[in-house]
């Protein structure tokens, strides 16, 4: 996040420039050229594939909006996905006009959503954004509440729970391209995803974006130095909403309906647990957030009806123990990274993973006969469990599953002395190596 | 007329005795440890199917203090062996722990009673007509839901200022370290407070458990009213969430029987829309129609004229 | 010198001040009139409303009655960024810094307001060559060049008291308010402090709360005594040391080291 380089002010040749320009977007252009082969390697090639990726960088999107609000300004809001889901009204309700004859070329469908987004973003803002921390959250919550409420009984412009629907493949086909396919969809998406998180990283390097880094830490002192933290709150709100309600016409373009679950309460807590999870202190711990919770979303739910349970746990798991969530857990090993002790912390990880797993089999199991149990009684006492067939009447179910968890959490409380310790020996390598600043903990 | 106003009074009360009961626990959290709980309408729904368990077992009358006590000591529970721990991370991280909570209290009752709401029924005990009003019984057990209320209100007020933990409780809501310093333990008082709070919601989700809907989904929904309860009178005031409660149960309840939308009003004065126009469709919702919408709506009025809501301290 | 500041006029001028937290009148009808390009220091025993008085002048509170005019504009009851864009920056006595950016960023965020960048969302502040050049400048005033990268939540205590004065100074305001820089600083740090203060206050209006007396009588040109909420003298530094109303109540309340 310490981005702080001054501008150099080498003289440069002519010649040089587009070099230079090309090796500081390195990063961007790599990016770039992983999302355009990424459709076409072995296994996301297909239909199901496809449609997985294009959900990742909705959901990337998404996720990278409300970062602007809670993981840079501090704002915690629970109600974001109003934003999301109007935006995805304004991108359906366009689809159809387009439909009906409007000549307007589908990939610019998602404009409309920002637009909206963007709209209401004003509208709520200057409403919400008057407050901040736990007044905040509640107000967003309310709003959230509010317009999910008005959703349900606007049939007419909603649909309501079951929604409204629109052809993407009707309508105008510039270059021959019908959007019909998955993979003309997802480059649409691609591009606007990738649009939208240059733009979002652009914003966090103006003036007003660094000031909402100084609001979120200190409002009080953004006052003394001539900010008004009221009016960055609402920048920032306003932002975060118009690329809220991008991804919902991004939604719209790629699903054909939107239902008034789109900006209801569940969604909101989605798109907080992915942005939380991924890790809200860093820029891209949102794009790995939403691409893990929805890859879990989309997989986990083939196999079991209980995935909002182990979302839930995995979730509380990453408040108690990891609040930097997962890029946090990365960028820890940054300052070790180049150690020889290295070699031993991946190993003493790899020896506590073991009986990590075991005690998460042990506990999966009894979640899944307990929640089959109750969810799905008449369906009797045999079902399917890691591809074995168990029978839950019996008590051997149970009690390797028991077993299995309570043995587990004993051997890996064991070898955490063993994980602390590689720590230790890497760090303490790593700053007799290098000057380090901060001292990684374990 | 009067009928129907005398009966949307009386379950108004009612209803926002029911409120009050969950708003006040969270209101008390809140003002002592700085947290929002956003398990505590979780809390509410453990008392409903709690009772409703021990009720099938052992009837309605133990169920009605055993259930609460168990949800007093599940909160317990929470703030000893979680929020405590999240304390040092900041209030967003005691949010976002609260919040998993919710989420995992709804998943663990759907594993435990199933997806579908469960018969919660009024138990035949106090199932029988209280009194008449023109002509029409009143329920005895609304009656028995107001007095628990009021009674357990009364009790809890003279614990308040009678005994000397109230005395320590009331001071430690204003001056916790003051009270540490004077070599009471603080952490304890969180936790009964915490306990207390939780219990509350647990009674409420007894007696309000059989007239609501008793479902996996039902803290989610009656969580964020209470939110908005908390909000409009004014985070951290417990008479505020007193008037805030008694306001939307009334406004709510009268909402639900009317019959009537815009378009109404608007024939009254011989204006009439076509029922193309866009507006028609926002025009025609029945006032009924719209009462879940109230609730919020009320909180959107009371921002923009009153930001801290009616009883809030300038700074919350 | 008195004819010079005379000429020079009054930039901030407080009449019948008063401040009240619920029933208890804290600040009890203070008149001062700080004249352009003076030092003025503001003593007094703890407790007496020195940092209340500053946060009435800065906007943090809005006063009870009275009146204060910057410029010979009523200014109470702005909000603080309203007041820091006429002319007046302050510093804090309990060090309130942006803990999680680093020490350059805590820097140039103070002074993007000054430059003219306002809310821009237009451009990028690693462009922005005048603000990147003002914020090593004042780095290099407050002798933190070498700590730019650190976060500034884990500086040391002298070092955060040091970016707190940065902060305040690093917008070029007319006026500034300095609400005991030396606090809990070394004889060494202290002294190092002091001749910022020097550098810094050519040219411009300084106000301070100190109560280390050799830095006071160093610095000040003129020195108000607050006590209780009122203001029993205001005079050169001599004089003050003479006055008996402040011997009075500076032997009355204790530690009095004048
Ligand atoms: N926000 C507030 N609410 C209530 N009382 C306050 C508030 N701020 C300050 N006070 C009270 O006002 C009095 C003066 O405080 P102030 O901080 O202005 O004193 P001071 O002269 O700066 O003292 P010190 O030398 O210790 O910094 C104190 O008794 C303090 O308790
Ligand atoms: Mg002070």
């Amino acid at each position: 996040m310490s981005e702080s380089k001054t501008a150099s002010p080498v003289p440069e040749r002519r010649s040089g420039a587009l070099l230079q320009w090309l090796e500081r977007r390195k990063a961007w252009l790599f990016a770039a050229i992983v999302l355009i082969i990424l459709p076409h390697v072995p296994g996301l090639d297909g239909n199901f594939g496809r449609s997985l990726l294009s959900q990742m960088g909705i959901a990337a999107v998404f996720a990278l909006s409300y970062n602007l609000l809670l993981g840079q300004t501090g704002l915690l809001s629970f109600g974001h996905a109003v934003y999301f889901g109007l935006g995805g009204y304004a991108g359906i309700h366009l689809m159809r006009a387009i439909n009906a004859g409007l000549p307007i070329p589908m990939p610019l469908v998602p404009l409309a959503g920002a637009a909206t987004g963007l709209a209401f973003g004003m509208l709520f803002g200057a409403l919400t954004t008057r407050r901040a921390g736990v007044v905040f959250a509640l107000i967003s919550l309310g709003v959230g509440e509010l317009v999910f409420a008005a959703m349900r009984i606007l049939q007419g412009f909603s649909g309501g729970e079951e929604g409204i629907t629109a052809n993407r493949g009707m309508g105008p086909h510039p270059f021959g391209l019908t959007f019909g396919p998955q993979l003309q969809v997802y480059y649409v998406i691609v591009f606007w995803s990738a649009m939208a998180a240059a733009l979002m990283a652009a914003f966090l390097r103006t003036p007003a974006g660094r000031m909402c880094n100084a609001v979120r830490d200190n409002p009080e002192r953004a006052a003394f130095i001539g900010y008004d933290p009221v009016r960055i709150r609402f920048v920032v709100f306003c932002v975060a909403a118009m690329f809220a309600g991008l991804a919902g016409g991004l939604h719209a373009l790629n699903y054909e309906i939107v239902a008034a679950e789109a900006v209801g309460a569940g969604r909101s807590g989605t798109v907080l647990l992915m942005a939380y999870i991924g890790g809200v202190h860093s820029f891209f711990g949102a794009v790995l957030g939403a691409v893990t919770i929805t890859w879990l979303q989309v997989s986990l739910s083939d196999y079991t009806t209980a995935w909002q349970l182990y979302l839930g746990l995995f979730f509380i798991a990453v408040v108690l123990f990891a609040p930097g969530g997962l890029s946090g857990l990365l960028l820890m090993h940054r300052p070790i990274l180049g150690t020889r002790a290295f070699l031993h912390v991946v190993k003493s990880y790899a020896i506590a993973a073991l009986p990590a797993l075991a005690a998460a089999a042990g506990a999966i199991m009894l979640l899944e006969i307990n929640y089959r149990r109750a969810t799905q009684p008449d369906t009797g006492a045999r079902m399917r469990l890691f591809w074995m067939d168990v029978d839950t009447s019996s008590v051997w179910p149970w009690l390797s599953a028991i077993a299995l968890l309570a043995g587990g959490a004993f051997l890996f409380n064991r070898c955490r002395r063993l994980v602390a310790n590689a720590w230790q020996q890497a760090s303490d390598e790593a700053r007799t190596v290098g000057g380090m600043q901060r001292e990684p903990r374990p | 007329m009067l009928e129907i106003i005398t009966f949307s009074l009386l379950n108004g009360v009612v209803y926002g005795l029911l409120l009050f009961m969950v708003s006040s626990g969270l209101t008390l959290i809140f003002s002592l440890m700085g947290v929002l709980n956003f398990a505590h309408a979780s809390m509410f729904m453990l008392g409903a199917y709690f009772s409703y368990q021990i009720g099938t077992w052992i009837g309605f009358w133990p169920a009605l203090v055993i259930a609460p006590l168990l949800v007093g000591a599940i909160g317990a529970a929470v703030e000893r062996y979680g929020l405590r721990h999240v304390h040092k991370q900041g209030h967003v991280a005691e949010i976002l722990f609260t919040f998993g909570l919710a989420y995992l209290v709804a998943e663990s009752v759907i594993m435990i009673w199933g997806r579908n709401p469960i018969e919660n029924r009024v138990p035949a005990v106090i199932d029988f007509p209280a009194f008449l009003l023109f002509g029409t019984s009143y329920p005895a057990y609304k009656v028995l839901m107001m007095a628990i209320s009021v009674g357990m209100f009364a009790f809890l007020y003279l614990a308040f200022r009678r005994t000397r933990l109230g005395l320590i409780i009331r001071a430690a809501l204003t001056h916790p370290e003051m009270v540490g310093a004077l070599g009471h333990d603080v952490p304890r008082i969180f936790v009964l407070v915490f306990a207390i709070g939780s219990a509350l919601a647990g009674l409420a989700g007894v007696i309000g458990g059989f007239a609501l809907l008793t479902e996996p989904s039902m803290a989610a929904a009656l969580g964020p009213i209470v939110f908005v309860v908390v909000v409009v009178g004014g985070l951290g005031s417990i008479t505020g969430a007193f008037i805030a409660s008694m306001l939307i149960g009334i406004i709510q309840t009268f909402a639900v029987s009317l019959d009537y939308s815009l378009l109404d009003l608007l024939r009254v004065f011989h204006v009439v829309v076509s029922s193309d126009s866009a507006f028609h469709e926002v025009a025609a919702v029945k006032i009924a129609q719209a009462a879940p919408l109230i609730p919020y709506l009320l909180l959107v009025v009371i921002l923009i004229f009153r930001p801290r809501g009616l009883l809030g301290r300038r700074d919350a | 010198m008195k004819d010079a500041r005379a000429s020079r006029g009054c930039v901030l001028q407080l009449r019948d001040l008063h401040k009240r937290f619920g029933a208890t009148p804290i600040i009890r009808g203070v008149s001062l009139d700080i004249d352009q390009g003076e030092r003025h220091a503001i003593i007094g025993p703890n407790g007496a409303g020195k940092s209340t008085l500053f946060n009435l002048v800065s906007g943090l509170f809005a006063p009870s009655a009275g009146s204060i005019r910057l410029d010979g504009e009523p200014i109470e009851g702005f909000s603080p960024f309203e007041i820091y864009r006429r002319g007046l920056a302050r510093s804090f006595q309990v060090t309130n810094i942006f803990p999680r950016l680093s020490v350059f960023e805590n820097i140039r965020c103070s002074v993007l307001w000054s430059l003219g960048y306002r809310y821009s969302f237009k451009r990028d502040v690693a462009k922005l060559s005048d603000a990147n050049a003002r914020t090593g400048e004042v780095l290099e005033q407050i002798g933190m060049s070498a700590r730019r990268d650190v976060r500034a939540g884990v500086l040391t205590y002298a070092e955060q008291r040091a970016l707190e004065i940065g902060i305040t100074i690093a917008g070029n305001a007319r006026v500034i308010l300095l609400d005991e820089p030396t606090a809990g600083m070394s004889r060494a740090e202290a002294a190092r402090a002091v001749s910022l203060i020097r550098t810094i206050s050519v040219g411009r209006t300084l106000v301070m709360v100190e109560h280390d007396m050799g830095v006071v009588f160093d610095l000040a040109d003129r020195i108000s005594v607050l006590v209780y909420g009122e203001i029993i003298a205001t005079d050169a530094p001599t004089r003050i040391r003479e006055n008996p109303a402040v011997r009075a109540a500076y032997l009355g309340t204790g530690p009095g080291n004048l």
